[in-house]
């Protein structure tokens, strides 16, 4: 089987899950939480009378029948429902106007994917090289103080929350230093000035947990015969390591950089909302907060899309790192 | 040789990422204040910079209905009529109207009544407005051609891409044109449903509208079958209403520059809607410009990109970056006040007296979500102004020796001062009245909530959740509001004394709420069984933040003896049971429309009650003797009479307390020493016109705060450096070792 053949079988695969996580979505949001309730919570509070909520419930479509419609005629019977209106046509990337304001969700998607890239693609690459190398140090000095001490700084690392690196990132970085502006973004080349501090805080928060990784990867591989090999064959060090050793320690790599790479679009929530980035992170957080829940359909639907896409974009990376593995 | 040397050290530095980062670092800061987030260009521009936290739903001037959609909205609309900008008590005066009219009563038969005569033989109201001539609009594309060619309109993203624009004068047209919007459903007008009541035949217009939208509708979906999506076929093909095809009597246009409003009945506080921008013009052009569907599939509709005659006009819609307001070219004259209330020249603030408005040339709003970056940027000067978060409170505020609120030591030395205002807004306690047990007018029922007023101690409230932001609402008019009395006359004496001594009004003992509860049937918070009182608070306060206070109510109901369950759900299944009466208490607020009584008793009016009529009167609370007077105070003038009404109608309130406790906010504003003009007015959100920048000395003092500090950052990356050197040479040694 070669690698198209297997792709396509891959999303065959793969379109049930889709499907199911459509319905499961609709379940959740249309009848948990009836179209009434998000009416009153979009029109606010004051002098909201019920036929400003239906009023708001027929401009929206959320007056119609959730499933099925028995008013209506032949396959409108069908088409005229929440289901169809709202939630399958999500299936071809018609994601529709958000709930609250009515924002072009496509569009706001196409849009805040740059400010998410900006900040998570370096922060991916940096990462990867900080924390790699580092794994790799402490990986050589398996056994000594330096990868006893290593271990407790990165269990540290990880144990600290997130908002107590962006908090304490803004307040040396950008307060106490006045290196870089404390929050903000800027579209264009000036991005860096504001995409600096949240990457390096991207970069640091993540230390602990993947060096912690890699290591152990790096050490499963360190011990066995291959390496004694090369040592015996009089190999340097730095050969082994970088060369034999990162190579073979590939596959669990690319499991977890690879999988990572759909969600890269989806941005860093947290960052986003602290630094004021205007990514899909901060669009997500925001819709959630506003229970406007035609941008949180569109975006759990477009999450799942993404971990599948992972899932598939993995499985095809294998073949390229071992030719052991073969499609099948 | 020397050369070749540098290379080589860049060279080798490159190699390493440490190197390569500090060198990244240093390389941007090119500027002196490298954390400032502004670009070059703004920095010598007298540009003032606010933030909003969350973007606005509605920039439709039909739909918006929240001060913090006001802050963008009043830059741009004129309504007829504005509020003074320094008097207080607020006082309206004309905007683009002429003069402030005066109502027209007529009977049945159509004939003129004396203004003095009795409401109920009134049968028609007439407002006659007379706006200014030769008020233009901003410069803008709909006044080019109304319909733009597809494939110009296919390569505009933002209303600011249009080659051509152009103006025209304000027209009193575009007034009558506005009003009949506010019944067009698909907006939809948050206060149709007041103004119908009042607006003659606009219910009637209202229904004919949707008739014809309808019908419209219908015809579609039978066109197109089992593929039409509503939504989306009105995106791309948006369905034109004729406004002027259905009578409307509520609204009639005299000549170019007069209209009328014509309502059913009196209604005195028409006025101050007719300041609010649901009553700004909209030009005919502008709602068949904005009805083209590419626009409309592109999101540029009047929602977001707002037209008007006002100061400002909209440069930049980025709802989540920022709002760029410029000064509208076509601004017609208006002046910064040479009078004000007394103190005001003190104050500096009759230093522009005259001046052609506006004194800012732009704004702009920037998105920050949280308060910490919020408030540090404000310290290093980069916004103008600020509120004070709870997080900054204990930074930013002290305690005078004589007991005065005031800006800290460490904020005076900045200059930046502090300003602080009484909002006209009401939080209070709320109960249910149509429930059996803490709900009721007998007299057992009475003096069960007289007892919780007295031990819910709001004083205290404030003090813990509000940093003493607040002041305890002795009735339901706050301070700034006709009927509102300081001292003795305006205390609650069910849950108050009058400390003679301090001339205060202090909290009864907890003693006497215990009394009137055993006089309520609950001796020591315990029923007639010996079973102890049980009372539901609901509220929507899932946040970990307000957690405490859920436990403070709970200790107020425990001096009692009483016990409290708490009922938190999600904000919807709150709203709820509030809706459907399905409560026992809850802590709810308003926000005033307009600076009269009737926008706050209104919240007790029995005809409002949530449960029954879906109206404001949460607490549905029906006492018929209260009703009676609050239809008589409704519509009169204030006046000694009107505030004797007012004063029976507390008296009535105190004695049933739907409502016990409350607090009326205390706005708390920071700002720099170039800001001028700073002086809160809380019912005119545009006031940024009369505010001024000196922009020059914000731009010496940004540079003066805000020098940075590298050797630290040196500091580290040489230790690291240090820190790697020797994992290298092991590296090399163990590599030598092995070859």
């Amino acid at each position: 089987m070669n690698i198209f053949d297997f792709t396509i079988r891959r999303v065959l695969y793969f379109l049930p899950v889709i499907l199911l996580v459509n319905l499961l979505t609709f379940f959740l949001f249309f009848v948990l939480n009836p179209p009434d309730m998000m009416a009153k919570k979009i029109l606010g509070d004051k002098n909201v009378t019920p036929e400003a909520i239906e009023k708001w419930k027929k401009d929206h479509s959320y007056h119609l029948p959730r499933v099925f419609n028995s008013e209506e005629k032949g396959f409108s019977k069908i088409t005229q429902t929440i289901f169809v209106q709202k939630s399958a046509r999500l299936l071809k990337f018609d994601f529709g106007k958000s709930d609250r304001n009515n924002l072009d969700i496509g569009k706001e998607i196409r849009h805040r994917m740059v400010p998410s890239l900006t900040i998570t693609v370096p922060m991916l690459f940096l990462s990867l090289i900080v924390c790699i190398s580092t794994a790799l140090i402490v990986a050589f000095y398996r056994g000594t103080y330096v990868d006893l001490w290593a271990l407790v700084l990165c269990v540290f690392m990880m144990s600290v929350s997130m908002l107590f690196y962006i908090i304490g990132g803004q307040f040396i970085f950008g307060k106490l230093l006045k290196l870089f502006p404390i929050s903000g973004y800027e579209s264009g080349i000036y991005s860096w000035k504001f995409v600096f501090l949240p990457v390096l805080v991207g970069v640091i928060s993540g230390i602990g947990a993947s060096v912690r990784f890699y290591r152990t990867i790096f050490l499963e591989e360190i011990n066995k015969d291959y390496i004694r090999t090369a040592r015996s064959k009089g190999l340097s060090e730095r050969v082994i390591l970088f060369k034999h050793c990162l190579k073979n320690a590939m596959i669990p790599l690319l499991t977890n950089i690879v999988m990572s790479i759909p969600f890269l679009f989806m941005g860093s929530f947290l960052l986003e909302i602290f630094f004021g980035i205007p990514g899909l992170g901060n669009f997500t957080i925001e819709a959630i907060d506003a229970q406007d829940f035609a941008i949180v359909r569109s975006m759990v639907f477009l999450g799942s899309l993404l971990y599948i896409v992972g899932l598939i974009l993995t499985d095809i990376s294998y073949t390229l790192v071992d030719p052991r593995i073969r499609f099948k | 040789m020397r050369k070749r040397t540098d290379c080589s050290v860049l060279k080798n530095a490159l190699k390493q990422p440490l190197m390569l980062s500090l060198l990244l670092v240093l390389l941007g800061q090119v500027s002196c204040t490298p954390n400032h987030p502004y670009p070059k260009s703004e920095r010598a521009q007298p540009i003032f910079y606010s933030t909003y936290s969350e973007p606005p739903k509605h920039l439709d001037p039909a739909i918006s209905y929240s001060s913090d959609e006001y802050a963008f909205l009043e830059l741009v609309y004129e309504p007829p009529f504005q509020y003074h900008f320094l008097k207080r008590p607020y006082e309206l005066e004309p905007l683009t109207a002429t003069n402030i009219p005066v109502a027209e009563y007529y009977d049945a038969d159509g004939r003129k009544l004396p203004a003095d005569t009795e409401i109920e033989q009134v049968n028609k109201v007439v407002y006659t407005i007379k706006i200014k001539e030769g008020i233009k609009y901003q410069n803008h594309p709909c006044f080019v051609k109304t319909k733009w060619p597809e494939a110009i309109l296919n390569d505009v993203d933002h209303i600011t891409d249009f080659s051509e624009v152009a103006t025209r004068e304000l027209k009193a047209i575009d007034y009558v044109n506005q009003i009949k919007r506010l019944a067009d459903s698909r907006l939809p007008c948050p206060i149709l449903p007041i103004m119908a009541k009042y607006i003659d035949g606009l219910d009637t217009f209202a229904g004919a509208l949707v008739k014809d939208l309808e019908a419209e509708r219908k015809r579609r979906s039978e066109e197109q079958g089992a593929a039409y999506n509503r939504e989306q076929d009105e995106r791309v093909n948006p369905i034109h209403l004729d406004l002027n095809a259905q009578p409307f009597p509520g609204v009639k246009l005299i000549d170019d520059y007069t209209y009328q409003i014509i309502l059913k009945r009196p209604y005195p506080q028409i006025l101050y809607w007719l300041a609010m921008p649901f009553f700004a013009p909209m030009p005919q052009e502008a709602i068949d410009f904005f009805e083209q569907g590419i626009l409309r599939d592109k999101g540029i509709t009047i929602d977001r990109y707002p037209l008007g005659t006002g100061p400002y006009r909209i440069e930049k819609y980025d709802p989540n970056l920022e709002y760029v307001f410029v000064a509208n070219e076509n601004f017609h004259d208006e002046f910064y006040p040479s009078t004000g209330e007394e103190g005001d020249r003190e104050k500096e603030l009759l230093v522009d007296a005259g001046k052609k408005l506006p004194l800012l040339n732009k704004i702009i709003f920037k998105k920050e979500k949280e308060s910490i970056p919020l408030w540090n940027k404000f310290l290093q000067g980069y916004y103008d102004t600020s509120g004070i978060s709870k997080d900054s409170f204990g930074q930013a505020i002290q305690i005078s020796t004589h007991g005065n609120v005031e800006a800290s030591e460490f904020l005076k030395d900045r200059n930046i001062s502090l300003l602080t205002s009484v909002s006209p807004s009401t939080m209070y306690v709320s109960f249910n009245m149509s429930d059996p047990i803490v709900g009721g007018y007998t007299e057992e029922q009475r003096k069960l909530r007289q007892a919780f007023s007295i031990a819910i101690d709001m004083e205290e409230y404030i003090q813990i959740f509000a940093n003493g932001r607040g002041t305890s609402s002795q009735s339901p008019l706050p301070p700034g509001i006709f009927g509102y009395e300081k001292g003795k006359a305006g205390m609650n004496p069910v849950a108050y004394y009058w400390d003679e001594k301090s001339q205060s009004a202090k909290r009864r003992k907890i003693d006497e709420a215990r009394k009137l509860l055993a006089e309520a049937g609950y001796p020591n918070g315990k029923d007639k069984d010996g079973r102890p009182l049980e009372i539901t608070f609901v509220n929507s306060w899932y946040s970990p933040a307000l957690g405490p206070r859920i436990i403070w109510f709970e200790k107020q109901f425990k001096k009692l003896g009483v016990v409290m369950k708490n009922e938190t759900s999600d904000y919807n299944r709150f709203r709820e049971k509030i809706d459907q009466g399905n409560f026992q208490f809850t802590m709810w607020g308003w926000n005033a429309d307009y600076p009269d009584p009737e926008n706050f008793l209104f919240l007790l009016y029995g005809p409002n009650s949530r449960e029954k009529y879906k109206g404001e009167n949460t607490s549905n609370y029906e006492n018929p003797e209260f009703d009676k007077l609050f239809k008589k105070m409704e519509t009169m003038p204030s006046g000694p009479e009107r505030l004797g009404i007012i004063r029976e109608m507390k008296d009535i309130l105190h004695k049933d307390s739907p409502w016990v406790g409350g607090l009326n906010p205390v706005a708390y504003g920071l700002f720099h020493e170039w800001y001028s003009n700073a002086k809160p007015n809380a019912m005119y959100r545009g006031a940024l016109k009369f505010k001024r920048i000196d922009h020059v000395l914000r731009e010496e003092k940004r540079e003066e705060w805000n020098k940075p500090r590298f050797w630290p950052l040196i500091l580290v990356v040489v230790l690291l450096g240090l820190g790697t050197v020797p994992a290298i040479n092991t590296i090399r040694r163990r590599g030598k070792a092995t070859a």
